[in-house]
């Protein structure tokens, strides 16, 4: 244990896995800084150096100050709600009534589909006539909403489908802790006269919390990685009112071809998740006295 | 008294939220499964038809879509397999200099993973001509920081005794490796291994951005494209193909319930 790496080993065992892993995470963030400083290139005219240009558009852009606002409701609005749906799912699930299988199944489903399939499954969910959203409204006698194709209803659209996929996962998690907590805890609250609610609030969900730091740091991650759900329902549409981060990263790249604007924008990326790495490190120091 | 009543509302709470949160799900079966006319229109006796299906499956070449997707997720797993290891073998059992903050390094892929890089790999792809390709859409994903974690956490785990033993038979490094911690690690290989086929099963920006012709798509792309363009708005056939392109996943979970939901605890709780 604990022997010397030799060169030979060394090149076998970390330089050559590794070098696929620098070039396709630490290059490309790099290259994506210094890409920034420069303007898009074409076959007639090289790209140049243009200074913090790229930047100051960036500061001027409307539209990425509305796709900003709109990803930080959309973290907020789904983290929350998916962890406090997790908790419910994994105390019913954990319960003794019957049939808590099929209810785990029914929670857990929409964490196996692809992202990609959930979101037909929602855009016929949510069309506008035919739907079922629409057929409910509809029965009780409400009018029928285009979820998807109004500004005011998009963005809360693409954060029911969110939860409705995330929740199942989280409930996993909650469900292996719940599971962890010795039973005696619960039992001496109960000979002090506590009742259910009492013993949920005092005595399980105090010792949830390490599952809950773990679950919001990932599910925060997750809302600015996956935009699935955007590609394919709404296009950011309409009007922006749906479009996130990632999701205008690669509409600007790859729609407007605007490689230059683009890396500027993966710099934005890196150090928004950069702020939140940090102050997730900061919420796990304050929990260290928990463990 | 009250705990009677207390139960009654947590079971009607429960009967409402599992049927809510199925419904979406549901509804698309229904669909699938009965001619256009009853798409939206429920009749309990409207007759069930496996049309639709039969009907996707030759609208797109979804069976090239699965192959590739298999061939994707080979790809992707045996790498993640072997340079996981030999990178936590690494970390775990030879000391050199900055060893930590070369850990470190590894573990930024965690949080700049390559769902967020899409400009600049992409950038990358195309100067090494590798996009619209397959190794083109695995290669950002062979080397996994997550497995490296799991791993060194695993390895880690594996008697010191156990190592110098070996060490004294004359085991070289390699045997070491092959026959003291890689079996010792088995549950956690079968944990990464679920986990990386459920995410690249299911990965679809990526290989979107990469590919263009269908002879390279995976069953993601190839759902996406079929319902946006290939079949107009005939819900009956985009439902049908949105259930045959995960029926796999959802067969693998029923059969392997209780392994899936303990594994995917493990791998995420370690």
């Amino acid at each position: 244990m604990n022997m010397r790496l030799s060169y030979g080993m060394g090149f076998i065992l970390l330089v050559l896995p590794c070098s696929l892993l620098v070039a396709f995470t630490h290059y490309p963030a790099l290259k994506a800084l210094l890409n920034s400083f420069w303007n898009n290139g074409s076959s007639i005219r090289p790209s140049r150096f243009v200074g913090v240009k790229n930047y100051q558009t960036l500061l001027e852009d409307d539209k990425l100050m509305q796709v900003l606002i709109n990803s930080f409701i959309y973290a907020i609005g789904t983290v929350p709600l998916a962890i406090a749906l997790a908790i419910g799912m994994a105390l019913l699930v954990n319960s003794k009534l019957p049939a808590t299988g099929l209810m785990r199944l029914s929670f857990f489903l929409p964490t196996m589909l692809p992202m990609v399939a959930v979101a037909n499954i929602w855009l016929f969910f949510y069309a506008p006539g035919i739907g079922l959203a629409s057929q409910l409204l509809n029965a009780v006698g409400l009018p029928s909403i285009n979820f998807l194709g109004s500004t005011n209803t998009s963005l809360a659209s693409m954060m029911v489908v969110a939860v409705w996929k995330e929740a199942g996962l989280f409930m996993i998690f909650y469900l292996a802790a719940l599971q962890s907590i010795p039973t005696n805890l619960k039992d001496a609250a109960r000979l002090e006269g506590a009742g259910s609610v009492r013993i949920f609030f005092d005595v399980v969900l105090p010792l949830l919390r390490p599952t809950t730091i773990f679950v919001a740091v990932n599910a925060l991650i997750n809302a600015f990685r996956l935009v699935d759900h955007i590609v394919v329902m709404t296009r950011g549409g309409p009007n922006n009112s749906s479009s996130l981060l990632l999701y205008y990263i690669y509409e600007v790249t790859f729609g407007f071809r605007d490689f230059a604007y683009g890396a500027t924008l993966t710099v934005l990326m890196v150090v928004i998740l950069g702020i939140l790495a940090a102050f997730q490190f900061w919420v796990l120091d304050r929990k260290a006295h928990y463990q | 008294m009250t705990e009677g009543l207390n139960r009654i509302a947590f079971a009607t709470l429960a009967i409402v939220l599992a049927a809510l949160w199925g419904l979406p799900f549901l509804y698309s079966v229904w669909t699938a499964f009965h001619p256009e006319k009853y798409s939206a229109n429920f009749v309990w006796n409207a007759p069930l038809t496996l049309s639709n299906f039969v009907e996707a499956w030759q609208a797109a070449p979804f069976a090239l879509y699965f192959l590739n997707t298999v061939i994707l997720i080979a790809t992707v797993l045996v790498a993640n397999l072997i340079l996981c290891t030999l990178v936590a073998y690494a970390f775990v059992r030879y000391r050199f200099r900055w060893a930590g903050f070369l850990f470190s390094l590894v573990m930024v892929q965690l949080l700049i993973s390559p769902e967020i890089l899409i400009v600049e790999n992409y950038l990358t792809l195309n100067n090494i001509g590798l996009t619209d390709t397959i190794i083109g859409i695995a290669l950002p994903y062979l080397t996994s920081a997550f497995g490296i974690f799991l791993l060194r956490q695993t390895f880690k785990t594996v008697p010191k005794s156990l190592d110098e033993a070996a060490q004294i038979e004359g085991a070289s490094a390699w045997r070491v490796l092959w026959t003291v911690y890689v079996p010792l690690a088995r549950p956690v290989y079968l944990a990464y291994g679920l986990v990386s086929i459920s995410f690249h099963w299911n990965n679809f920006l990526w290989p979107l951005i990469v590919t263009n012709s269908p002879e390279v798509r995976p069953v993601t792309v190839g759902l996406s494209v079929f319902a946006t363009v290939e079949s107009g708005i005939e819900w009956s056939l985009v439902n049908a193909a949105t259930l045959m392109t995960t029926a796999p996943l959802i067969v693998a979970f029923l059969i392997f319930q209780r392994q899936f939901v303990a594994n995917f605890m493990r791998a995420g709780i370690k």
